[in-house]
């Protein structure tokens, strides 16, 4: 992996409700190399996907408050204005979010959804633009470019919408494409295609993905590096085949043993994690963890600090084994 | 898992047939199309296949919650294609369902007791004043304190809420549970939770179940059998070690080859030889005349050249390739 492109650095994102401060994400730090494949993993309210919108600023900031930084290309994305952050988004970086059949305008044909960044983040021509929505389509193989440019998303299916989401996420060449759970929403064989186009799309064009998914097995195919996170932070940071043959977060090993795997069967039953993720209003002040922990002793009391196993797999836990 | 339980014979289901005077051309969606098959005692049998391929329809016009169009569904002997009304209802707590999406398959203005009272009371399965004790004993047995019954769904989480869907089933002291996709929209530590659990409540209380889902891994963890479906029809169906191991269908075998495996070596190796299925579902409206996979079936002209068949006008049968396997595709009759 080449240079840095990315860098979050001490990220919190808090909500202020009536009930309270929810602690949605909780000081995560990270970076993202040239072409890398970056896979956030974690369950619901876990807080992977508010990290990213925040990192794009799509979260108001008056119902949110933001602390930390972003560095990209030369500046904090947290302190730019909101003309600048406008000039960014879908430009340098791009997003994909998880449900297709919401995120496209019904009202305006794709090709206009698509080549709007264009026009209004490099000022070229609508015709120019318009040759560059079809190659886009192409590029994301829609058959018929030409023809389907002229449609509306209701006449897509909702794998072809993904394809469109994405098409119009690599409009201006973002050096980072941001997909929030994109396969989600679709079925086995069409998540394999669309898998498939974003590794391709890495090779070819060279951009840096940031993938969210609670899917593990997408994330052993695809990522180079996986963060998993539980309850707003980072419990354990490793290159992908690390963090598959050395889990040492017992939050990622619980979550690997409760997978069924599909080629192997076994008449044991599966090792749940019991209980539940902890309120985020009421943050404990301890390990967030513990209360789920088959392993927890009585340093658990105190949260974790970073302990790095190697330069590269980091992890939150005080009964981590350096190898 | 000698006697069958249930048995479905070229069950069909069809919508939107009755289209009339003034109600345009007719359109009708072939949700389940003759579809046969056995669910034995004590066994599970796992349903796959992609959305809208007819798994959920299947499920549920066996329980005759859809009246189907077509076809008959023996349980222990009785046709309930051909009951109705009182004599349908008086059986129905011997096969029960429980549902997908643990928010929306509970009442939020009836506490958890009634919720699963409910059914005792309308089967008259327990003397009114011994219903609350058998509520709370339910309770127990899906792993949920006495003290719930008097709570209401929205205090619960997913995955609580989908024991109290498993409780109500239960309730009614079933030995067939349909069980549509009770899992997906549970968080994977949860779904460990929730799979463990109907496996213990099987073995206990004797269930027979036909469990829905479209995660492959899963339903071969839980399952006895497998049934693969595609467009409204059974693909392949056999056991679920040789579904994975040994893969007929050229559905099944694109099908598997799609599903990741949480294991990055495996992932790469598996990578050269995935066969990357091309297109889409067709519209069950307007299926393929032959094979219902013929549009996208990679070995489409292996069958033309080896037997001369042309997949997409002629239909294949549903035949026994070997010994408790079957599967309806050309290459194998």
């Amino acid at each position: 992996m080449g240079d840095t492109l990315l860098e979050v650095e001490d990220l919190h994102v808090h909500f202020p409700t009536p009930d309270g401060v929810v602690k949605a994400v909780n000081g995560i730090s990270y970076s993202l190399a040239k072409q890398e494949i970056l896979a956030i993993v974690g369950e619901s309210g876990s807080g992977k996907s508010v990290g990213v919108l925040s990192l794009l600023r799509l979260i108001p900031d008056r119902d949110c408050h933001l602390r930390g930084s972003v560095h990209f290309e030369g500046s904090d994305l947290l302190q730019l204005s909101d003309v600048e952050m406008r000039e960014l988004r879908g430009n340098r970086i791009a997003m994909v979010f998880q449900d297709p059949m919401t995120s496209l305008n019904p009202v305006l044909r794709i090709g206009d959804q698509i080549q709007e960044s264009i026009i209004e983040h490099q000022g070229i021509s609508e015709k120019v633009a318009k040759n560059r929505a079809i190659e886009l389509l192409e590029l994301v193989g829609i058959p018929e470019a030409e023809k389907r440019y002229r449609h509306y998303p209701h006449q897509f299916s909702g794998g072809m919408r993904q394809r469109i989401m994405i098409a119009a996420g690599l409009a201006c060449e973002p050096s980072i494409l941001i997909a929030d759970e994109p396969t989600t929403a679709l079925d086995v064989t069409i998540q394999a295609q669309i898998i498939d186009l974003v590794k391709k799309l890495r090779r070819e064009i060279g951009m840096s993905v940031i993938w969210i998914t609670h899917d593990l097995g997408i994330v052993a195919g695809l990522a180079d590096r996986v963060a998993v996170m539980y309850a707003g932070k980072i419990v354990e940071f490793a290159p992908v085949d690390e963090l598959f043959k050395n889990p040492q977060h017992p939050y990622s090993k619980g979550l690997l043993n409760s997978l069924p795997r599909l080629d192997t069967r076994s008449e044991e039953p599966l090792e749940a994690i019991e209980g539940f993720p902890p309120n985020l209003i009421d943050y404990p002040t301890t390990c967030p963890f513990l209360e789920r922990c088959s392993s927890r002793t009585e340093q658990c009391q105190t949260p974790p600090a970073q302990q790095a196993l190697t330069p590269s797999h980091q992890v939150w836990c005080h009964h981590a084994v350096k190898v | 898992m000698t006697e069958p339980i249930v048995q479905v014979k070229n069950l069909s289901m069809h919508f939107g047939q009755d289209s009339g005077f003034l109600k345009g051309p007719q359109r009708v969606v072939k949700a389940v199309d003759n579809v046969s098959l056995e669910v034995f005692e004590g066994e599970t049998l796992g349903l796959v296949g992609e959305s809208g391929c007819g798994k959920s329809t299947l499920g549920r016009s066996i329980l005759q919650l859809y009246k189907p169009t077509a076809g008959s569904v023996h349980y222990r002997g009785t046709d309930l294609v051909q009951l109705e009304g009182k004599a349908l209802r008086k059986m129905r707590n011997r096969f029960q369902m429980i549902y997908q999406d643990p928010y929306a398959s509970l009442n939020p203005r009836m506490k958890v007791a009634d919720i699963i009272g409910e059914p005792m009371y309308i089967h008259q399965l327990h003397p009114r004043s011994e219903i609350r004790a058998e509520v709370e004993k339910t309770l127990e047995m899906v792993g949920l304190a006495r003290e719930f019954a008097d709570r209401y769904p929205h205090e619960f989480s997913g995955g609580q809420r989908q024991r109290i869907g498993i409780a109500r089933a239960l309730a009614a002291q079933p030995d067939f549970i349909v069980a549509d996709e009770p899992i997906s929209a549970l968080d994977v530590s949860i779904q460990a939770q929730i799979i463990n659990l109907m496996r213990n409540l099987q073995s206990q209380l004797k269930l027979t179940y036909l469990f829905i889902a479209h995660d492959l891994a899963v339903v071969r963890h839980i399952s006895d059998r497998m049934a693969v479906m595609y467009l409204g029809k059974v693909m392949e169906l056999t056991d679920s070690n040789s579904i994975y191991e040994d893969p007929l269908h050229p559905y099944t075998q694109s099908l598997l080859s799609a599903i990741p495996i949480p294991d990055p070596e495996k992932e790469r190796e598996r990578e050269a030889n995935r066969v990357l299925l091309e297109g889409e579902v067709p519209s069950p409206e307007n299926p393929p005349k032959g094979c219902a996979f013929c549009t996208r079936c990679p070995r489409k002209q292996e069958v033309l050249k080896s037997k001369q068949i042309d997949c997409s006008t002629q239909a294949p049968q549903f035949t026994e390739a070997k010994p408790g396997h079957w599967t309806a595709c050309h290459l194998y009759t």
